[in-house]
């Protein structure tokens, strides 16, 4: 007589406990989000991974927290190239026009969405970092940086209280983004210098952003368009960046 | 008093009783949380190296730096270092909720105290020889208890290896160095951070070889029941 009547309680006990489970995850999932814990590639098999590393470094380690930076001396002597610049018809011809008239569009949710000038970049205050860049594939060189703070491009636009990331786009199809904790960072920058010298075309002419906490492949080459937004889902496949499409993460801060 | 007789079965028996189980089932489960972990960053770590084969010492290495060593494979860029890195991350934080299941229940329970803290014997110069006898004649392998070697290459791989590794690990992270600089900085650099991440990750799969001969010289399927059920299995060749 017990047995059955035990059983009946392990069930529904089973039940009870995986709906509050799900209730709870789910609660938590929601909370998270609100604080901005959850990457855009959370889902998937390795989404349990990427949302367990973003959202302990997020929570427990300094959102300001600086890169290390490196003396002149330890600058490597020559940069690898990871891949050619873009071929399409568009950029060869900015660069045969040497960037002449190239600008680079700040649209989205910012309160006045406009475009920013080679020149007009230059003329703000620029911000010099002698940092590590580590590619994924595991090698990695020292150089110097100079350009301009994307927080001082984002003050000027306003970006809009409820904004959750901006979004960088680049004339050779990559696109990527990053959270306001890196996008405010002040070793995130817009560079058009490597070295002192003008930034070379096979590192990302005219513009390339600079995100010293993370990856490589982060630092975004050949910018085009800056969007500030507060959803990402609805850019490519809705996973924050093109790499995670090709298997990488989204944060790449490791 | 006389008459009581000794009963090996019983003795054998009753000693199994009290001793059992003899893995806690804290130690278990982790054992094949780790285990599964331990393959899937083996497996990801050489997929990570393929993108990228040279080693090198210091800050900074690339293709146009001289490397410390590089390895006999091919470079194969994309796929494998992508689902690689994933697998990797995925497999590590699942190490890390094993590790630190295993080490805190283990220290609350005496687990390492009772089972791998070397006696006072076996620590001494004498122990030490008797032990390395035993294992150059291949004696006395099968026995219960660990021996000396047995506990200090376990001691070692989980109390330092594996924290060595880890902390290499985050000494390849932009992100984490940038809030303990110190973790890249005791290595001499992200490079070398690299390179013993590697080393290191060779001497653990040694130590999986050499843990696994043990496991197969002492009866394979026995000793992995005990660990599944935590009871002793009885052998045949010790009756």
């Amino acid at each position: 007589m017990s047995e059955p009547l035990s059983r009946r309680k392990i069930i529904t006990g089973g039940l009870a406990m995986a709906v509050t489970g799900v209730a709870g995850l789910t609660a938590a999932g929601h909370i998270a989000d609100r604080y901005g814990l959850i990457p855009p590639d959370c889902g998937g098999v390795w989404g349990p991974g990427e949302t367990l590393t973003y959202a302990t470094q997020r929570l427990l380690m300094s959102r300001r927290s600086m890169a290390r930076e490196f003396n002149r001396s330890d600058i490597s002597k020559a940069i690898p190239v990871s891949g050619e610049p873009p071929t399409a018809g568009q950029y060869k011809e900015l660069v045969d026009r040497k960037f002449k008239d190239w600008r680079i569009p700040i649209d989205g949710m910012v309160a006045r969405p406009g475009s920013f000038s080679m020149d007009e970049l230059k003329r703000m205050p620029m911000t010099s970092q002698i940092t590590h860049t580590a590619c994924e594939e595991g090698w990695s060189f020292i150089a110097e940086w100079n350009g301009v703070q994307l927080s001082h491009v984002l003050n000027l636009a306003g970006v809009s209280p409820k904004a959750k990331y901006v979004v960088a786009f680049a004339h050779d199809g990559v696109w990527d983004s990053l959270d306001l904790p890196d996008a405010y960072h002040p070793q995130t920058l817009l560079t058009y210098a490597l070295n002192g010298d003008e930034l070379p075309t096979r590192h990302g002419a005219p513009l390339r952003l600079r995100v010293a906490r993370q990856l490589g492949y982060k630092s975004v080459k050949f910018l085009s368009r800056i969007t500030v937004t507060d959803n990402v889902k609805n850019i490519g496949k809705g996973l924050g960046s093109i790499s995670p499409e090709y298997g990488y993460s989204w944060y790449a801060g490791i | 008093m006389a008459d009581s007789t000794y009963i090996p079965e019983v003795a054998l028996e009753a000693k199994h009783a009290h001793i059992a189980p003899r893995f806690p089932l804290l130690v278990r489960l982790t054992h094949w949380t780790f285990t599964l972990s331990f393959f899937g960053l083996a497996i990801s770590g050489f997929a990570i190296i393929l993108a990228h084969p040279h080693f090198y010492w210091g800050e900074t290495g690339n293709i146009l730096t001289p490397p410390l060593f590089s390895l006999p494979l091919p470079t194969m860029l994309g796929g494998p270092s992508g689902w690689g890195r994933s697998l990797h991350f995925q497999s590590a934080w699942l190490a890390v909720f094993s590790g630190l299941l295993y080490v805190v229940s283990g220290a609350i329970s005496r687990h390492f105290r009772r089972e791998l803290m070397p006696s006072k014997n076996q620590i001494s110069l004498s122990g030490l020889r008797n032990c390395l006898v035993d294992h150059l004649r291949l004696r006395g392998l099968a026995a219960e208890g660990y021996n000396v070697f047995q506990k200090l290459a376990y001691l070692s791989v989980v109390f330092v290896f594996f924290p060595l590794i880890i902390l290499s690990g985050f000494a390849m992270s932009p992100s984490i160095t940038s809030v303990f600089p110190v973790f890249v900085e005791v290595f001499g650099g992200h490079q070398t951070a690299r390179t013993i991440h590697f080393l290191l990750a060779n001497l653990l799969m040694l130590f999986l070889l050499a843990h696994v001969t043990m496991v197969v010289l002492a009866g394979f399927a026995s000793r992995v029941m005990t660990m599944i059920t935590g009871r002793p299995v009885a052998r045949k060749e010790t009756q």
